[in-house]
């Protein structure tokens, strides 16, 4: 059943995501400044979003896990927190190719950038906190806390460290200003077959953690004789 | 025949411990920390013998008599603070494993919070006396007006101290069970930091150079004392969890 929904998801996505692209390449006009790269935006945008909401899940599965106890919410705690990181790498990364471009540099210290990034750290100290632990429970209940922790960190670290760079000349002013309609909702159209990638990403951690969990139950049988 | 012990059992059993406030069991704690601490010294000599290094390898990378190097003060001290901190938080959880102390520690009839707040006090007063230690250094290296500002520093350098610490010492609690205990926890904990850290530098900057703080460090004040509060409280909240299998 598990496999067809997720087949399901991902022929709908394939066929949304091969529109999103035959608007974007072929209906949509280059942008008046940027010329072609801008179209990146409608992966990089989207990218960062699936992250954020990722880790915002993450952090009410860990809550979940650390009031019931139960194993299936460490699970999707875990689960999502990847699918979230591989959204943050492709946030990051789009962000360099795109900046290599425009701006001329592979990074800048601008909050945005700087925020993701320390975010992106400590969730990836959170898989590495999960590799540490051998103990099933012990790791559910740690990394729960860190979790926590981690998503209560992400907005103090997001305005500090807005408030320190606005007090320093920026090295490249990324003004804020309008989007053309068109353009603006392609950023939503397309945020959607990311969602449902997502989701199978998801799908497909979730299964291989059962698959760990029953794999470590039947060892520790089969070394119980 | 009776049995002495047997007679003995339900008189003992009748009176009640001595129930200790929040506060007592919190100082009970962090003074036997510190006692153990000062008598073995292992922590505090290896953190301050650490964060002299420090600066001696800072006056390599940077030009220890340029202006420009005194300008970044702020950040070399909370970085040499950070480094020397990590040493006395591996040690706070670590030094109760031999002969199962965490354990009865944690068996004890105080709560985990009281447990937990006692530690980050005694881990408060060791890396506030190794900084203590440290800033001297740092003036004479580096040739900066620490002592101009004084007690606004030592007021900056108390708050960002807590802030890094109390988040430290849960840390400490999680990662003590674990392999790489040592190389997790500074992992693990200094993204964590980055606000509180960002807040206290922007504060230290302009005081060790004998400035005193501008209207425009207000909110770095007010970002610190918000890190130190929110993180004591998340913290006092989750220890529980941490501590208790």
């Amino acid at each position: 059943m598990r496999q067809k929904v997720m087949i399901g998801m991902a022929a709908v996505a394939a066929v949304l995501l091969a529109r999103d692209l035959y608007v974007m390449l072929l209906k949509l006009p280059d942008e008046a400044l940027q010329g072609a790269i801008y179209r990146i935006i409608f992966f990089h945008v989207p990218a960062a979003w699936t992250a954020f909401l990722c880790f915002f899940a993450a952090m009410i599965a860990s809550i979940l896990y650390l009031k019931g106890r139960n194993l299936k919410y460490d699970a999707f705690a875990a689960a999502v927190t990847e699918v979230g990181l591989a959204f943050g790498a492709a946030n990051l990364i789009t962000g360099m190719i795109w900046g290599r471009i425009i701006w001329g540099i592979w990074w800048t210290w601008d909050p945005r950038l700087t925020s993701m990034l320390v975010g992106w750290l400590i969730y990836a100290g959170y898989m590495m906190l999960r590799r540490a632990i051998e103990d099933p429970t012990e790791r559910a209940r740690l990394s729960a806390v860190l979790s926590v922790f981690a998503f209560a960190d992400v907005p103090i670290i997001f305005f500090s460290i807005k408030w320190w760079r606005t007090q320093h000349p920026q090295p490249v002013v990324w003004g804020g200003g309008s989007m053309d309609p068109s353009m603006f909702n392609m950023l939503f159209t397309n945020w959607v077959p990311l969602l449902l990638l997502a989701g199978i990403f998801l799908m497909i951690r979730m299964r291989q953690e059962q698959n760990q969990r029953e794999l470590d139950a039947l060892r520790r049988y089969v070394h119980a004789f | 025949m009776a049995v002495p012990a047997l007679r003995g059992a339900p008189a003992r059993a009748g009176v009640k411990p001595p129930r200790l406030s929040f506060i007592r069991q919190s100082l009970t704690i962090a003074s036997k920390d510190l006692r153990s601490e000062l008598r073995t010294k292992e922590a505090i000599n290896a953190s301050f013998a650490f964060a002299i290094v420090i600066l001696l390898l800072f006056s390599f990378a940077f030009e220890p008599t340029q202006q420009q190097t005194r300008e970044m003060s702020g950040g070399l001290l909370w970085l040499v603070f950070a480094f020397a901190g990590a040493l006395i938080l591996n040690r706070s959880f670590a030094r109760e494993l031999p002969n199962d102390c965490l354990d009865a520690l944690i068996a004890a009839p105080v709560s985990g919070a009281a447990l937990f707040f006692g530690k980050a006090l005694a881990n408060v007063a060791l890396l506030f006396a190794v900084e203590l230690v440290s800033l001297p250094v740092f003036g004479i290296f580096y040739n900066v007006p620490w002592m101009q500002q004084f007690w606004p520093l030592v007021g900056i350098v108390l708050l960002g101290t807590w802030g890094i610490t109390v988040i430290g010492t849960v840390f400490s609690a999680m990662t003590v069970n674990m392999r790489l205990r040592e190389l997790m926890l500074p992992m693990l904990v200094y993204p964590i930091m980055i606000p509180g850290l960002l807040a206290a530098v922007q504060l230290t900057t302009p005081l060790v150079m004998g400035q005193p703080l501008g209207a425009d460090s207000m909110i770095w004040l007010r970002l610190l004392v918000a890190y130190d509060v929110i993180f004591t409280a998340l913290a006092l909240a989750l220890v529980e969890t941490v501590l208790v299998r």
